[in-house]
C-alpha cells in the first residue's frame, strides 16, 4: 500500500486549489469580440468571352459510349434513376459528389480534365465555369423536355449566354425566411426581422459569403439611394453598405448555420425563433409537429438554380446527352424534388409530385405562377464585371474575405 | 554419386562465404550499416512527410485566380499581409486563447483525479478509474459533442436539472463557454494519463523526508508533488494545446456567432472559396505556433519523462 499520512493530505491540499482556480476561471471567462477589417486581394479577370461559345454541337445523339462520370451535389444520383438510366441506355454511371461550389469549379478545370462528363452547378458557379472555358454549349432541341420547363429557365442568364445554352436547367429553390408560428402569429413581411434588436440572440442565418447577396436584396428595396439593382453585382460603396448591415446584424446572431440539420435543432429547441433557411428545413420541422412556417418577404428571395453542364473535355457525350433528357423527364424531376426539398424546372413533374409525397408541388411551390419565381433572384457568381459594362464590382474572393470579417 | 553430393556442398559454401563478405563490409563500416537501415524510414519520412509539408508553404507565396479558381504560380507575400489585418488576428487569438483556457483547465482538473488514481484509490478502484477515463475515447467524437449539444442548448439537460434544483435556467449552447466546455471533456484523458503517470514515478520516501524536514501538506505539495509533477503536466499540454488549435468540428458544431477557428477559416477557404494559397498561410500558423510550444516544452523537461 502506497497510503501515507503525507500523500492524503497533500491530496486534499490540491483538489481544494483545484476547486478554487476553476472557481475564479468560471467568473472570468469571456470571449472575444469581434472586430472590423476587410481588405483582399483578387485580380481583375480580363476580357468576358465564353472560350468555348463557338464550339460544335451536335445535331443527334450518337451510339452511346457505356460510361457517365459526373460531379454533383449528394442527392442528384440516386438509384432510383439512376439505375433505369444504366438499364436503358446501357452508361454505367460513376459520381463525385463535391460539397461546395468552388470544389465544383476546381474539379472541372481543365475542360473536365477528359474525366469528367457533366457537373451538377449551381448558379454561383456557372459562370466560372463558362468563362473559364471549361464547359461548352449543348444543342437544347436535342432535350424534349426542355419546352415544358418554366419560361424563366429555360435561357435563365447565369447559363445561358448569347443564346448558347451551356448545359440544361435541373432543380431550384428559394432561400426563405423561416418564423416560429409562437413568435410570429402572421407571416413577418419584411426581412427586417433579421435586423431587429427585438429579436437578439434569437436569429440564425447561414455560414454563407452568397448570403451577403441577402443583405443587398434587402438594402436593394429599403434604400433605394443605394441604387441597388442586382444583389450580385455591387460596387464598393453599395458592397460596403450590405457588409456593414451584416456586421451589425452579427450581435443579434446566434449562430451560423452550416449544415441544414443545425438550423433543425435550433428552431426545436427553440433557441432561435427566426432565421433564413431552405424549404427543406420548414418541411423537416413541420413534419415533426413544429410550430414553424416559411415565407417570401415583400423584397423577395435570393435563391439557387443548379443545371447540367457539359464538360468540355467530355468523354462520353452521348451518354451525358441520354443523362440531360432522363433527368429532365417529369419523374425523374419529381423524384428529385421529392427527395431534396426543392422545386423542378419541368411543370410536368407537379402531379407526379403529389403521387409520391402528398402536397408537396404546393410546398415546393412547383405550381406557382410565373410572378411568385420573379420575386427570386437566382444566385449567380460575383464578378468585377457588372452588366453595365463597367469593371468595378466586387468579385466574389473579396465576397468570401469580407464574410470572415462578418462572421469573425 | 560424387559430384550430385558435392555441387550443393559448394554453392552452399560460396553462399556463406558471400554473405559472410557482406556482413564483414558492414561491419567495418558502421556508416554504411547505419544508412542502409536508416535510408528507408528516412526516404519516407522526407518524402511524405517534410515534402508535403514545403509544398504547403511554397504554395502560401502563391494566389488563386479569383475567377477560375487555378492556382497562379506568381510570388506574393499578399497572403502573409492579409493574416496580419485585424480579422484574421482575432480569429488566431480566439484559437490560441481557448487552446490555452482548455490546457490549463485540463491540468486543474487532471491533477486531483491522477492523484486520486495514483495515490490514494485501491488497486480494484485504480483500474477502475483508468477505465473510466479511457472509456469516452472508444465512443465516435462526433457522437460525443452532439451529446454536449443536448445537455447544453436551451431546454437541455443542465437547464433542466438547474430548474428541477431551483437554480434557474441557462442557456449557454452555441457559445464560447459552451466551446470551452467541451474541449475540456474531450480532451481531459489527454492529460490525466501523463498526469497520473509521473504521479506514479515518485518515491513514496520524497514526501516521507519532506514530512520529516517538518513541511506541512501545502509545502510538500509546492516544494515537492508540483515540480516533480511538472514534466508529466507539460506533456499532457502539448496533447490538449495541440488538439485544441486545430480544432475545427467542435467550433462549428457547439460555437455561436463568434466562434471561428483558424481550422475553420481554413476548412472555408478550401471549400466554399477554394483559396488554396492563403489556406496554405493560415495553417502555417498553427505549426509555427506548437515550434515555439514544444520548444518550451522541452525546456520544461516534457520530453525526458514521458
Amino acid at each position: 500500500m502506497r497510503r501515507s499520512g503525507m500523500w492524503t493530505r497533500a491530496g486534499a491540499i490540491l483538489a481544494a486549489a483545484s476547486a478554487l482556480a476553476l472557481a475564479a476561471g468560471c467568473s472570468s471567462s469571456s470571449s472575444g469580440t469581434p472586430s472590423a477589417g476587410s481588405s483582399g486581394g483578387g485580380g481583375a479577370t480580363s476580357g468576358l468571352t465564353a472560350p468555348e461559345a463557338n464550339a460544335p454541337v451536335p445535331s443527334s445523339v450518337g451510339k452511346t459510349e457505356g460510361k457517365l462520370n459526373l460531379i454533383a451535389w449528394e442527392g442528384y444520383a440516386q438509384p432510383e434513376w439512376v439505375k433505369p438510366y444504366e438499364a436503358a441506355t446501357g452508361c454505367q454511371v460513376s459520381v463525385k459528389y463535391a460539397g461546395s461550389s468552388s470544389e465544383m469549379v476546381s474539379l472541372m478545370a481543365n475542360g473536365g480534365g477528359g474525366q469528367y462528363d457533366l457537373v451538377s452547378a449551381s448558379g454561383d458557379a456557372d459562370l466560372r465555369l463558362i468563362y473559364g472555358g471549361d464547359v461548352r454549349p449543348i444543342n437544347i432541341g436535342l432535350i424534349p423536355s426542355w419546352k415544358n420547363f418554366h419560361p424563366f429557365l429555360q435561357s435563365p442568364p447565369f447559363n445561358t449566354i448569347g443564346g448558347k445554352h451551356f448545359g440544361v436547367s435541373y432543380e431550384f429553390g428559394p432561400n426563405v425566411l423561416l418564423y416560429s408560428k409562437t413568435t410570429f402569429p402572421t407571416a413577418p413581411s419584411s426581412w427586417s426581422v433579421l435586423y431587429d434588436k427585438k429579436y437578439a440572440g434569437q436569429i440564425t442565418v447561414p455560414d454563407n459569403p452568397i448570403q451577403i447577396a441577402d443583405a443587398a436584396l434587402y438594402l436593394s428595396k429599403t434604400k433605394p439611394s443605394l441604387g441597388i439593382t442586382d444583389p450580385y453585382e455591387l460596387t464598393q460603396s453599395q458592397f460596403n453598405a450590405a457588409v456593414s448591415l451584416m456586421k451589425a446584424e452579427h450581435p443579434l446572431v446566434k449562430k451560423y448555420w452550416d449544415l441544414a440539420s443545425q438550423e433543425i435543432s435550433l428552431f426545436q429547441s427553440k433557441t432561435t425563433v427566426v432565421g433564413a433557411a431552405w424549404p427543406y428545413q420548414t418541411n423537416t420541422l413541420d413534419a415533426a409537429g413544429d410550430k414553424v412556417a416559411d415565407t417570401i418577404p415583400s423584397q423577395g428571395a435570393t435563391g439557387w438554380a443548379d443545371t447540367w453542364m457539359l464538360a468540355t473535355k467530355a468523354p462520353h457525350p452521348n451518354c451525358a446527352y441520354k443523362w440531360m433528357q432522363w433527368v429532365t423527364t417529369p419523374k425523374v424531376q419529381a423524384q428529385e424534388a421529392d427527395y431534396f426539398g426543392e422545386t423542378p424546372a419541368n411543370q410536368l413533374a407537379c402531379p407526379l409530385m403529389n403521387k409520391i409525397q402528398k402536397g408537396s408541388c404546393d410546398a415546393y411551390h412547383a405550381n406557382a405562377p410565373e410572378s411568385y419565381f420573379k420575386t427570386i433572384s437566382f444566385w449567380k457568381t460575383p464578378l468585377a464585371q457588372c452588366g453595365n459594362g463597367k469593371s468595378d464590382c466586387i468579385p466574389f474572393q473579396q465576397w468570401v474575405t469580407a464574410w470572415t470579417g462578418i462572421t469573425g | 554419386m560424387a559430384l550430385t553430393s558435392i555441387r550443393p556442398g559448394r554453392a552452399a559454401d560460396g553462399q556463406a562465404e558471400g554473405t559472410a563478405r557482406v556482413s564483414a563490409a558492414l561491419w567495418r563500416r558502421a556508416w554504411l550499416r547505419a544508412t542502409l537501415t536508416l535510408s528507408p524510414p528516412l526516404a519516407w519520412f522526407l518524402v511524405i512527410y517534410l515534402a508535403s509539408l514545403v509544398l504547403m508553404l511554397i504554395t502560401a507565396f502563391w494566389t488563386v485566380n479569383p475567377f477560375t479558381n487555378t492556382l497562379e504560380h506568381t510570388w506574393t507575400l499578399a497572403n502573409f499581409r492579409q493574416l496580419l489585418t485585424a480579422t484574421y488576428l482575432s480569429i488566431i487569438g480566439r484559437t490560441v486563447g481557448m487552446a490555452a483556457i482548455v490546457t490549463v483547465t485540463d491540468a486543474i482538473l487532471a491533477l486531483p483525479f491522477a492523484y486520486y488514481m495514483a495515490r490514494i484509490a485501491s488497486r480494484r478502484g485504480r483500474q477502475l478509474l483508468f477505465t473510466a477515463v479511457l472509456l469516452p475515447l472508444w465512443a465516435s467524437y462526433i457522437a460525443r459533442v452532439y451529446a454536449w449539444i443536448v445537455i447544453l442548448q436551451k431546454g437541455g439537460t443542465l437547464s433542466w436539472a438547474l430548474t428541477k434544483l431551483g437554480a434557474g435556467s441557462v442557456n449557454i449552447g452555441y457559445t464560447n463557454t459552451a466551446m470551452w466546455i467541451v474541449f475540456s471533456y474531450i480532451w481531459l484523458p489527454f492529460m490525466i494519463v501523463p498526469v497520473y503517470g509521473a504521479l506514479e514515478r515518485i518515491p513514496d520516501s520524497f514526501l516521507e523526508a519532506s514530512g520529516d524536514l517538518g513541511a506541512r501538506a501545502w509545502r510538500t505539495v509546492r516544494s515537492v508533488v508540483l515540480p516533480l509533477v511538472l514534466p508529466g503536466m507539460v506533456a499532457g499540454s502539448i496533447f490538449t494545446f495541440s488538439l485544441t488549435l486545430g480544432d475545427f468540428i467542435t467550433p462549428l458544431l457547439v460555437g455561436g456567432a463568434n466562434s471561428n477557428f483558424i481550422g475553420n477559416v481554413i476548412y472555408s477557404n478550401l471549400g466554399t472559396a477554394g483559396n488554396l494559397p492563403f489556406a496554405a498561410a493560415l495553417a502555417i500558423v498553427p505549426i509555427v505556433i506548437m515550434v515555439f510550444y514544444l520548444l518550451g516544452a522541452r525546456s520544461l523537461g516534457a520530453f525526458e519523462s514521458v
